[in-house]
């Protein structure tokens, strides 16, 4: 009964952020000091007629509280407003993003757990010895060093031998088997993703090391030991599988810090992602596809998190409310 | 989150106890070598910053050299696509990041500080509404909320301060009121408020000078976190474009051409010295952190209590 009371509650506590992230996303942009859109009927040698009528059409003259209805009704229906730039409803745009985004950050992110997990592992292993302190050093670094210049060395690294920008080979032909479109696709994704691992991984490094550790010290393992179980069995089938729990919830909360690594590894090789459109947007100041971009994401990040809280959940017994 | 005072020999050897006296970070820097490296880089950066403008051998705004001019005699890091000395140039762009870093720090601690003090003393509904908003905080991705605001605010060095400051205190906020909520447990708050004290000399006087040495443990790490996000804000074009900093010195070599230019210099240093004092920030408060949190040094003499003989790795840290 206990455990169900958990659900609801990381479950409420989900849809309750939800509905902060909708509401800020209105206020954000229309009622702090210097807002976007209310600026919008504010065109340059306007005839106050003009901006009247703009205003009346964008229905800016209604009192507030009564334009967040009206946002909340049409956000319901799935209706982000239009882009000023592409002019097409925003949702149809981003949603075509989110479809390239989301291959390339599971790839990463996934890439990021495998290298984190496996060199943590090590380094608690072999704790004191060369390979530990290489391994934790590098992680510090790869977790010190900017995003956006891990991508550009790869970039300088990989010039001319790996795609350097773009989703996929503008001059390859449709006709063309899916197999080699799949393997454009993926020779395109490897630096994009591979920037994201190297940002990712080394807080994974870091949790699995320590984390590791204080398990090997627990009384099972010694127990363990006591029956006389090989270490390589003790290590990965007593300790690893307890230690890995902590990385449920740094997954969790690295899922903000992921979404803000795409966006500049999107921008630094042109990936076709949301995090590209945002940018875009924000030199066309196509306010709709920020607006939307923005809430897409946090949505998103929210949503991961609360399905991190189930895997925990489902992973320990021992949580209750 | 803080340890009870309930085992004995803990609270013999002061683990869970809040230290107390600058002394604290005296023995912080002696046990640990990390802690002095730490220190020592960023130390090495702000003195740097200081004395920039006397020892910078060219000007960081003036074209003293051709663009792209690979590395030289004349000029160590070459030059970047205005033909400006990459050295000087750093050195300019680390005086304003790390004038951002610590600004924007100053901010965290100070709504952080408050935060967690306030949500951990009164407790209740306070608290409650407080932590609900730090929760939420937590989530949001913090690089594209802080690029919507910074693009609705306008891209000036101030508001990329604020930005940062508003986005990074919800982990200082945590700590602090976890504390606090022991802290005001303690039998001399509670004296204090039988001999008369009020909420406000309280806090300022009995809990405020415990909580300081965590304040600045958390305050170290982020540092670290608000230079990183300064450069990603820079790359991303929302920063006041006449300043130069760390980060908009490899927003430009990104947008001008200095990969297709073969021009190395202008990007690598860069991250180099960004990355230097991130990792001197992480090695110090680490080290800080490490000495505030009792519960790890526990896990880690249980580690070479239940020691047989060695089962794994080797050195006297072997398990």
């Amino acid at each position: 009964m206990q455990r169900a009371d958990y659900v609801i509650k990381r479950g409420f506590f989900a849809l309750v952020t939800i509905f902060v992230a909708v509401t800020l996303n209105f206020f954000l942009f229309r009622v702090l000091p210097g807002s976007a859109v209310t600026d919008l009927a504010r065109v340059p040698h306007a005839s106050p007629q003009l901006r009247h009528a703009l205003t009346v059409e964008f229905g800016l003259d209604k009192p507030k509280w009564e334009q967040y209805l009206i946002y909340l009704r049409e956000l319901v229906h799935g209706n982000m407003g239009i882009s000023f730039n592409y002019q097409q409803p925003v949702i149809h745009l981003l949603i075509a993003d989110l479809k390239n985004t989301i291959p390339m950050v599971t790839v990463g992110t996934f890439a990021a757990v495998v290298v984190g997990v496996s060199t943590g592992v090590l380094s608690a292993w072999r704790r004191g010895s060369p390979p530990d302190h290489i391994s934790t050093n590098l992680a510090i670094f790869a977790y010190a060093f900017p995003t956006q210049w891990l991508g550009l060395m790869l970039l300088i690294l990989f010039a001319g031998i790996l795609p350097a920008g773009g989703m996929s080979d503008p001059f390859l032909f449709v006709a063309e088997p899916f197999w080699q479109h799949l393997g454009d696709i993926g020779t395109h994704m490897i630096l994009p993703a591979g920037t994201l691992m190297l940002t990712a991984y080394g807080s994974y490094t870091l949790v699995v090391r320590s984390s590791l550790l204080e398990t090997l010290g627990e009384d099972y393992v010694l127990t363990a030991r006591a029956k006389g179980l090989p270490v390589r069995r003790i290590v990965w089938r007593h300790a690893v599988r307890n230690a890995l729990l902590p990385m449920v919830t740094l997954i969790a909360l690295d899922f903000g810090y992921i979404v803000g690594g795409a966006l500049l590894v999107e921008v630094i090789f042109s990936w076709p992602g949301i995090g590209e459109a945002m940018y875009t947007a924000i030199g066309q100041r196509d306010y709709p596809m920020l607006q939307g971009g923005f809430l897409i994401l946090t949505v998103s990040v929210i949503v991961l998190n609360f399905a991190s809280d189930l895997v925990y959940f489902r992973l320990d017994p021992r949580i209750t409310a | 989150m803080s340890l009870p005072l309930q085992d004995p020999t803990l609270a013999a050897e002061g683990f869970g106890l809040p230290p107390r006296r600058a002394g604290f970070f005296l023995g912080v820097l002696r046990e640990r070598k990390a802690a002095v490296i730490g220190l020592g880089i960023i130390v090495f950066f702000i003195v740097l910053a200081v004395v920039a403008p006397y020892i910078s051998p060219y000007s960081a705004s003036a074209q003293t050299c051709a663009v792209y001019a690979p590395p030289s005699v004349h000029h160590w890091l070459g030059c970047d696509d205005g033909g400006i000395d990459m050295l000087s140039e750093l050195m300019q762009g680390g005086r304003i990041s790390l004038v951002v870093g610590f600004a924007a720090t100053l901010v965290a601690m100070i709504i952080g500080g408050g935060v967690g003090i306030v949500s951990g003393y009164f407790g209740g509904w306070i608290d409650v509404t407080l932590m609900r908003i730090t929760d939420y905080l937590l989530v949001i991705p913090d690089l594209v909320f802080a690029l919507v605001i910074a693009d609705i605010w306008g891209a000036s060095l101030l508001h990329v301060i604020l930005v940062i400051g508003i986005l990074e205190w919800t982990s200082t906020a945590r700590v602090i009121r976890a504390q606090v909520m022991s802290l005001k447990e303690r039998v001399y708050v509670k004296r204090a408020r039988a001999i008369g004290s009020g909420n406000w000399r309280i806090i300022t006087k009995h809990i405020l000078p415990q909580v300081g040495p965590l304040l600045i443990a958390n305050t170290v790490l982020t540092v670290a976190i608000a230079i990183y996000l300064e450069t990603a804000l820079a790359f991303l074009g929302l920063e006041d474009p006449t300043v130069t900093t760390w980060g908009t010195i490899l927003e430009h070599a990104f947008e001008r051409t200095a990969i297709s230019s073969g021009a190395w210099w202008a990007i690598v240093p860069d991250g180099l010295v960004i990355a230097a004092v991130i990792v001197g920030c992480f090695l110090f408060g680490q080290a800080i952190e490490d000495a505030l949190n009792p519960r790890l040094k526990v896990s880690h003499l249980s580690l070479r209590r239940w020691r047989p003989r060695t089962l794994a790795g080797r050195g006297p840290d072997a398990v």
